[in-house]
């Protein structure tokens, strides 16, 4: 099924060229929902069902919809007087280019080491679930302590500005 | 108890679903043009020239005195005097309208016209199903147009009506007795003086 | 006879695909229910259009469309001609490209919903392990085409309803979600199929829906708000009562577009129903069990349909709410009352069969219902009010 990884690799690779070539900045944003949808996609092409949908409910759901409320609260919404290309664009090409392959190295690396294993194993939610609770159940709370308190953090910030105006 | 007026609201909605149904009178809807509404006594549209009798052109009561065409706030009434006299409806030769045009498309309906004729001689109409598709002359209303019988306001505004004809009786009644009055009063003085000739009415 | 009937659907369409070549068998299924899909709910949709406008018109005490067919049956075809052949109206500034794909999206988004309800035995179009998961990840990508077509019109007013009818979405899929998590706690899978299989079986021939429960009862009423709000319906219908008054998101579309965005509230109205009876009201399971007999596809179906009744009954008989009354009842009274519902959830799990967890998680509910009430929904006392830069 390569025709698959490819369309849908190109799905990606364009959504996130658009995302930073575009000139107007919500058109950007929505590019890179696009291409949160192609990661989506990837997870559901190898059979991972829940990152898969979780990507989709979380990322297109909730932070493409965060990032469009932040351009459009702050003076991002107009369409940059300049060009889009920054005038130090060779150093960050220099940059790019240097954490591509250290990327391409530690993947193509990981996978000589894996065992080369022709059937995916079937991850089911059951298993997420016991892992996340079992293992895992450190990582999720301080995930949730780090969630509790951004939301402390704003709801301090929206009564802050109530109190000010008086 | 938080829900209860909710509960309340839908019963009561749930009441009028199916009230609606079976009792007649919380269906008041009137399905126009299949059922109609009976217009009420005092039901009023536009003017119209009401003639007695049989013939339109001769009972027509309207002298054209154009009080009305002078009174009428946005100027929709557009009379013509005629050159020469008929009688009227109590003999007297008057004048009448050779033109007496009223345009729907600018009438008020303020009744105006009605309230300052001296001669009974516009009423508001009830017809309101006057749509045409010619803008400006189909919603111009001629003299023919507007001439309708005396029967045709009893029908619509019976009360009225009656008033205006006890008015008309009573003025006719008076008329007659000056007339009387004046004839006899001449006949005494025609007879003191029989060389001065006999006059007419007033 | 009766197992015909009840699988007649799977028959046919399997009778369909064996017209077909092998190879093409797989993919000739898969059409085949994406079409029947297709025209079913967009039927069902026009039809619900003129039972909601007679339904509304005989609370009112009053005779909805009558005119177009008998009893106004036609009533849909007139305005599917009147919207198909209306002008397209884009406004000269407006973003072309985004204002084209809002609607799209919409009813995409919508339609992919339908794919994980079982409408019957053995009649879902994909069984999927996280089928859940899927329903409402594919709702939250409704949130955002209204946000692009707010956004796209170029419109102060437009961008404000998209603003609040984003914002109210959001604020509702988190009790929306907590509530059938309760649900997946008992049933024990996300997947929708092993749902309605749990509530399957009978006790003197009364079923074992959810709903019938303390929690199920809580979660179905939490999740029937929710789902009121989602799909900005009455009384939640703020972003689009504005379009009356002043604007909402979609006041810059017009003809088809338009009617996408009618057509995908109205689906979006179907799918959520449809989650519903699958998680609470038990599916495709028959009310009691001496009548199994009646093809599952119809009990479905109609208890589908008795949602969307009780929705138009709650739109003919409630007020609008405010936004921040919308709010405020959704993070001070709904969320709270959800998280409440999924402790009692665990306690009935582990409390074990027999009468004392009925009486504890009513207890439980009821005194949480009461008291958030109370606490949560208390009017806020305005004192006079200061004027800042008028003195």
């Amino acid at each position: 099924m390569n025709w698959a990884f490819y369309l849908i690799a190109a799905l990606t690779v364009a959504g996130g060229l658009a995302a930073v070539l575009l000139k107007n900045t919500v058109h950007c944003a929505l590019a890179l929902t696009v291409a949160f949808a192609g990661l989506a996609l990837f997870f559901l092409q190898l059979d991972a069902q829940f990152a898969g949908f979780a990507q989709i409910l979380v990322y297109i759901g909730a932070v493409a919809i965060l990032i469009v409320f932040a351009i459009l609260l702050t003076r991002g919404s107009e369409t940059p007087k300049g060009s889009v290309f920054s005038r130090n664009w060779l150093a960050g090409l220099a940059i790019a280019a240097g954490v591509f392959a250290v990327l391409g190295w530690a993947v193509l690396h990981s996978a000589s080491v894996l065992p080369h294993e022709t059937a995916a194993p079937t991850v089911t939610v059951l298993q997420i679930g016991n892992a996340l609770m079992g293992r895992y159940v450190l990582p999720l709370e301080i995930v949730a302590l780090l969630l509790t308190a951004a939301l402390i953090g704003a709801v301090i910030v929206a009564l802050h500005e109530k109190e000010g105006s008086r | 108890m938080l829900g209860e007026g909710i509960l309340k609201g839908m019963a009561e909605t749930a009441k009028n679903f199916f009230g609606s149904y079976v009792s007649a009178e919380r269906m008041t809807t009137v399905e126009y043009p299949e059922q109609r509404l009976a217009p009420i006594e005092a039901t009023r549209d536009f003017p119209f020239l009401v003639y007695d009798g049989a013939d339109w052109e001769a009972g027509l009561r309207c002298v054209a005195c154009q009080i009305c065409e002078k009174e009428c706030p946005p100027k929709c009434i557009f009379i013509e005097k005629s050159k020469d006299k008929k009688p009227d409806a109590v003999g007297k030769p008057q004048f009448y309208p050779a033109r007496f045009d009223i345009d729907i498309s600018v009438c008020m309906s303020c009744q105006i016209c009605v309230e300052v004729c001296p001669f009974e001689a516009i009423k508001m109409d009830t017809e309101f199903e006057l749509s045409t598709t010619d803008r400006f002359g189909g919603l111009l209303l001629d003299r023919k147009q507007l001439a309708k019988s005396d029967e045709y306001y009893h029908r619509i505004h019976p009360i009225e009506a009656g008033e205006v004809d006890a008015r008309l009786a009573h003025g006719k009644v008076k008329t007659e007795a000056r007339t009387t009055a004046v004839a006899i009063a001449s006949a005494i003085k025609g007879a003191e003086v029989p060389a001065k000739s006999e006059g007419g009415g007033d | 006879m009766i197992e015909t009937m009840d699988q007649i659907f799977v028959l046919l369409q399997h009778w369909l695909m064996g017209l077909l070549p092998a190879a093409l068998q797989p993919v000739a299924g898969v059409v085949l229910g994406v079409v029947a899909i297709v025209c079913l709910f967009p039927a069902l949709f026009a039809l619900t259009t003129v039972f909601e406008r007679k339904g509304l018109a005989r609370i009112q005490n009053r005779i909805g469309p009558n005119r177009v067919g008998p009893l106004g049956i036609l009533q849909p075809v007139a305005d599917g001609i009147k919207s198909l052949i209306k002008e397209d109206i884009v406004p000269l500034c407006a973003d072309g490209v985004v204002h084209f794909l809002a609607p799209l999206l919409l009813v995409v988004a919508v339609f992919m919903g339908f794919a994980v309800l079982p409408m019957g035995r053995n009649m879902v179009l994909v069984d999927m392990d996280a089928g859940l998961l899927f329903f409402f990840a594919m709702g939250a990508s409704t949130e955002l085409s209204v946000f692009m077509a707010g956004w796209s019109s170029r419109n102060k007013y437009s961008l404000l309803g998209a603003m609040r009818a984003v914002a109210q979405m959001i604020s509702y899929e988190v009790p929306l979600l907590m509530s059938s998590l309760s649900v997946v706690m008992i049933a024990g899978s996300l997947s929708l199929t092993k749902i309605v299989e749990a509530q399957n079986h009978y006790t003197w021939g009364l079923p074992h829906w959810y709903i019938f429960t303390p929690w199920g009862l809580a979660g179905f009423l939490t999740y029937a708000i929710a789902t009121t709000a989602e799909t900005n319906r009455s009384p939640f219908d703020l972003p689009e009562g504005e379009s009356e008054l002043v604007a909402g998101y979609h006041t810059e579309y017009s003809g088809f577009k338009f009617a996408l965005f009618f057509l995908g509230e109205y689906l979006a109205m179907f799918s959520i129903s449809g989650l519903g009876t699958t998680l609470f009201l038990g599916g495709w399971s028959a009310p009691f069990s001496f009548l199994g007999w009646v093809p599952s596809w119809f009990w479905f179906f109609s208890k589908m349909m008795l949602s969307i009744f009780v929705f138009i009954w709650m739109r003919g008989t409630l007020p609008r709410l405010r936004q921040d009354q919308l709010m405020n009842f959704a993070w001070k009274f709904v969320l709270p009352l959800t998280l409440v519902n999924l402790m009692v959830t665990v306690l009935w799990r582990f409390l074990g069969d027999g009468w004392q967890r009925w009486v504890f998680c009513s207890a439980i509910l009821i005194v949480a219902y009461a008291g958030i009430g109370l606490a949560g929904m208390r009017r806020g006392h305005f004192g006079p009010r200061r004027y800042l830069y008028a003195e």
